[in-house]
C-alpha cells in the first residue's frame, strides 16, 4: 500500500480546524499559543457556535489572536478583557463570550478586572495562558515567574526579598463564590491536549448554561523567553512549573447535583 | 406642550431618566461625588425590568470605561458617568474607543482638581475633554449643558452624534449642574433597538458572525506604519467633518454688545446675570455660550472679534477655554480670563468688576 | 489481522520547524530536514519512515501551527 493510496482511500483523522484560518501565526516555533488556538477553534466549531461567539483578545503575545480564529473579536486594552467580556455577555446573553489572556495581562495589570468579573459570576470563560514570563515585550518577569527563574528584569533569578512570590491566581479564582469551573491544564502531550480540550468545552458549556464564570489556566511554555528549544521547554515545564502550578480541576460547581 | 409632564429633579437624576427614555442599552459606572446620583437613580428605577437596559456597578472607573468599550464594540448604546478623578482613570479606555471609532457616551460631572481636589464644582477638565485627554491624536464630541433640562436633552443628542460619526461623545457638566434641582421636561420614551436593528445599523459591530458573515474585528492596533497613517488620516477627516457640521452655541444680547463674555455650563448662567448687572451700569456686554466645546465655535468667536472691543472668558478654572478663544481671535482684540478656583462659583458682581478692571 | 496504515501530509510552508511533532511521534516517522528549508528559512518536518505510520495523529495534535493532516486506512 502506497502513501498516495492511504491518502486517497483513507479517512482524515486530523486536520487543522477550519475556524483557524490560513494566516500564518506570528508565534515563535513551538509556542503553546498555537495549540490552544487550535483547541478553541475546534470547540467553537463542535459546539456550533461560530455565528454566536464574541471573543476578546488581550495585550501580549496573543494580541493578534483575532487574525487567526475566524470569529468576532474585540481587542482590549492591557488587562481589561474581563471588563469588555462582562458588558458584552450582559448585553448579548445568548452569545458565547470568552477572553484569551496571558499572565501579565490577567494576573498583573488586570488582576482587579479578572477577580471582579469572576466573582460577579459573569457567564463567561477566561482562558489564561501562564508561561511565567512576558513574551511579547521580550521576556521580562511576570507575576507568575517562579522563584529562581531568570528573566530580563530578574536576570539573577527571581528572589523573594526583591520581587516577592509568584502568584497563584487560579487558586484565588477557585476560592471565589462567583466561579463555576476553575481548572489548570497544559498542552505539552497528546493526553494533556485532549484533557485541555475537554476542559475548554466544559467551561464554554457552563457559560452558556448560565452557571457562572469559568477560568481555564493553561500552563504553557515560552521557549524563546526561556531560551530553550521547544522540546526542552516542555521538559523544563514538567520539572519546574507543575511542581508549583498543580494540574487538574480546582473546582467544578457545574458537576455538583 | 400641554401634555408634557414637568418634574423637579437634579441634573444627575435627569441624566439617568433620559438614558432610560432614549433607549440606552447599558450603563456601567462607579460611585464618585458629585455624580453618584446617576447610578443611584438607575439602580432605583430598575430599567432592566422595563426597557431591558443593563445597569452595572463596576469595580473601578477603569473597568466601567472598558465595559463601555466592550458594549460599544457590539453596537449597543452604552454609557458611563463619573467625576474628574474618575474620568482621569478612564482616559486609557477613552483613547482606545476613539482609536477603534466606537460610539459611546461619557458624562463628566466635574469637580475641582488637581489630584483629589475638592468635591465642589469646577470646569477645570476643559483641556482634558477637548484636547484629547488620553494618548494619541483624537477628539471627543463634547457637549456642555447649562441647565438640568439640557442634562436631559443632551443624552439623546450625544448618542445621536456618537453613532452618526462612530466617535465617543462626552457631556461635560459640573457639580453645580449635576446637583442643582430644576424644572425639567423629560424626553419621550424611545424603545431600545432590537438586536436585528443593531445588526443592520451597525454592520461593523462584534455581534457574533450572524448569517456566517465574515468576522468583525474591533481594534485600535495597526503595526504597519503606512496603514496606521491611513487610519489616522481617515479619523482626522472625520473630525474636520464634525467641525464643519456640528458646532452648537447660544447667543445672548450680542446685537449691540461692545464687549462679549464667552462662557459655558454653569459659568454661562452667571454670565447672564452679570450682563444684566453690567448693562444697568451702562456697559454693553453680551454672551456667546459654546454648547459644543469640541467642535469649538471658532467661526462665531472670530466674527465677534470684528464687532466687540474685547472678550472675557469666564470659566470656573484657571483659564483653559481662553486659549481656544485667543486662537479664534488671532490677536485682533484683547481676550482676558476671569475665573475662581477651589470649587468657588464666581459672583456676578466680581465678573462685572473683572470686566471693568481687565478692559 | 486488521492493521492501521497512516500517512501524514505536512504543510511545509506553514511549518516552523519546532520539532515537537518529531518528538511526539512514537514510531519515528517524522524528522526535520537537515539541509532543505522553506521560504521562511525553516527546516521543516517530513516523513522519513512513511511505511511505519499508523495514523495515530500525535504529531498533528501537538503541532502548534496546524501544519499536519493525517490520513488512516484499515488494511487486512
Amino acid at each position: 500500500m502506497t502513501r498516495e493510496e492511504i491518502i486517497e482511500k483513507g479517512q482524515v483523522v486530523y486536520k487543522k480546524p477550519t475556524l483557524l484560518n490560513d494566516t500564518p501565526m506570528h508565534y515563535c516555533p513551538g509556542c503553546s499559543h498555537g495549540v490552544v488556538h487550535k483547541l478553541v477553534s475546534e470547540v467553537i466549531e463542535e459546539m456550533g457556535m461560530t455565528d454566536k461567539t464574541i471573543a476578546i483578545s488581550p495585550v501580549g503575545c496573543a494580541v493578534f489572536a483575532y487574525k487567526y480564529i475566524d470569529v468576532d473579536w474585540q481587542e482590549a486594552a492591557h488587562g481589561r478583557a474581563p471588563a469588555l467580556a462582562s458588558a458584552t455577555k450582559r448585553l448579548w446573553p445568548d452569545r458565547l463570550v470568552f477572553t484569551y489572556q496571558g499572565d501579565g495581562d490577567l494576573a498583573c495589570i488586570g488582576t482587579a478586572e479578572t477577580i471582579h468579573a469572576l466573582n460577579r459570576a459573569e457567564n463567561i470563560t477566561i482562558i489564561f495562558i501562564n508561561n511565567a514570563i512576558y513574551g511579547m515585550t521580550g521576556g521580562q518577569m511576570a507575576p507568575t515567574t517562579l522563584l529562581g527563574m531568570k528573566t530580563a528584569t530578574c536576570p539573577y533569578g527571581r528572589e523573594v526579598s526583591l520581587h516577592g512570590y509568584p502568584l497563584k491566581i487560579t487558586e484565588i479564582a477557585a476560592s471565589l463564590e462567583g466561579t463555576c469551573y476553575v481548572t489548570r491544564q497544559s498542552v505539552h502531550t497528546v493526553a494533556a491536549i485532549n484533557r485541555a480540550k475537554r476542559a475548554l468545552r466544559k467551561a464554554f458549556e457552563y457559560s452558556m448554561q448560565g452557571k457562572g464564570s469559568n477560568l481555564v489556566e493553561i500552563v504553557s511554555t515560552c521557549n524563546s523567553g526561556w531560551k530553550m528549544t521547544p522540546e526542552k521547554a516542555n521538559k523544563w515545564m514538567e520539572e519546574n512549573m507543575f511542581e508549583f502550578y498543580h494540574l487538574g480541576d480546582l473546582k467544578d460547581k457545574g458537576a455538583e447535583k | 406642550m400641554a401634555d408634557q409632564e414637568i418634574t423637579l429633579m437634579k441634573g444627575n437624576e435627569a441624566i439617568a431618566h433620559a438614558a432610560i427614555r432614549c433607549g440606552c442599552d447599558g450603563y456601567f459606572g462607579y460611585p464618585i461625588t458629585p455624580q453618584s446620583e446617576v447610578l443611584e437613580t438607575l439602580a432605583a428605577e430598575k430599567p432592566w425590568e422595563t426597557t431591558g437596559m443593563v445597569v452595572l456597578q463596576a469595580e473601578s472607573e477603569v473597568s466601567s470605561i472598558n465595559m463601555v468599550y466592550g458594549g460599544a464594540c457590539t453596537g449597543k448604546k452604552v454609557m458611563t458617568s463619573s467625576s474628574s478623578p474618575g474620568v482621569s482613570l478612564m482616559q486609557e479606555g477613552i483613547s482606545y474607543m476613539a482609536g477603534a471609532e466606537l460610539p459611546a457616551l461619557i458624562v463628566n460631572v466635574m469637580r475641582g482638581g488637581p489630584g483629589l481636589g475638592t468635591i465642589q464644582p469646577s470646569q477645570s477638565d476643559y483641556f482634558q475633554a477637548c484636547k484629547g485627554g488620553g494618548h494619541g491624536d483624537y477628539h471627543l464630541i463634547v457637549l456642555a449643558p447649562a441647565s438640568v433640562q439640557e442634562m436631559a436633552d443632551f443624552v439623546d443628542l450625544a448618542f445621536t452624534l456618537a453613532f452618526r460619526y462612530r466617535n465617543p461623545a462626552m457631556i461635560l457638566a459640573d457639580g453645580a449642574i449635576g446637583q442643582m434641582m430644576e424644572k425639567v421636561v423629560l424626553p419621550p420614551f424611545k424603545p431600545r433597538r432590537t438586536e436585528e436593528e443593531i445588526i443592520k445599523e451597525c454592520p461593523w459591530a462584534t455581534t457574533g458572525r450572524v448569517g456566517m458573515r465574515k468576522p468583525n474585528i474591533i481594534t485600535s492596533l495597526e503595526l504597519r506604519s503606512e496603514e496606521m497613517e491611513i487610519i489616522n488620516n481617515r479619523i482626522q477627516d472625520k473630525y474636520r467633518k464634525i467641525e464643519e457640521s456640528e458646532v452648537r452655541y447660544e447667543e445672548f444680547m450680542l446685537e449691540d454688545a461692545e464687549y462679549a463674555i464667552v462662557a459655558f455650563g454653569s459659568a454661562a448662567r452667571i454670565a447672564k446675570k452679570s450682563i444684566e448687572v453690567a448693562r444697568a451700569q451702562g456697559i454693553k456686554v453680551g454672551l456667546l455660550r459654546p454648547i459644543t466645546l469640541w467642535p469649538f465655535p471658532v467661526k462665531e468667536v472670530c466674527k465677534l472679534a470684528g464687532q466687540v472691543k474685547g472678550i472675557l472668558s469666564l470659566e470656573i478654572n484657571a483659564g483653559q477655554m481662553v486659549e481656544d478663544i485667543r486662537l479664534a481671535v488671532e490677536g485682533r482684540i484683547p481676550v482676558r480670563h476671569f475665573g475662581r478656583l477651589g470649587g468657588i462659583i464666581p459672583d456676578p458682581d466680581e465678573v462685572v468688576d473683572a470686566l471693568k478692571r481687565l478692559f | 489481522m486488521a492493521k492501521m496504515k497512516g500517512a501524514t501530509v505536512v504543510d511545509t510552508e506553514r511549518c516552523k520547524g519546532c520539532n515537537l511533532c518529531v518528538v511526539a511521534c512514537p514510531l519515528d516517522v517524522l524528522a526535520l530536514t537537515t539541509k532543505e528549508v522553506n521560504r521562511k528559512g525553516y527546516n521543516f518536518a517530513h516523513e522519513v519512515l512513511a511505511d511505519t505510520c499508523t495514523g495515530c495523529a500525535s504529531c498533528a495534535t501537538v503541532c502548534p501551527d496546524g501544519c499536519i493532516t493525517v490520513y488512516r486506512l484499515k488494511t487486512e
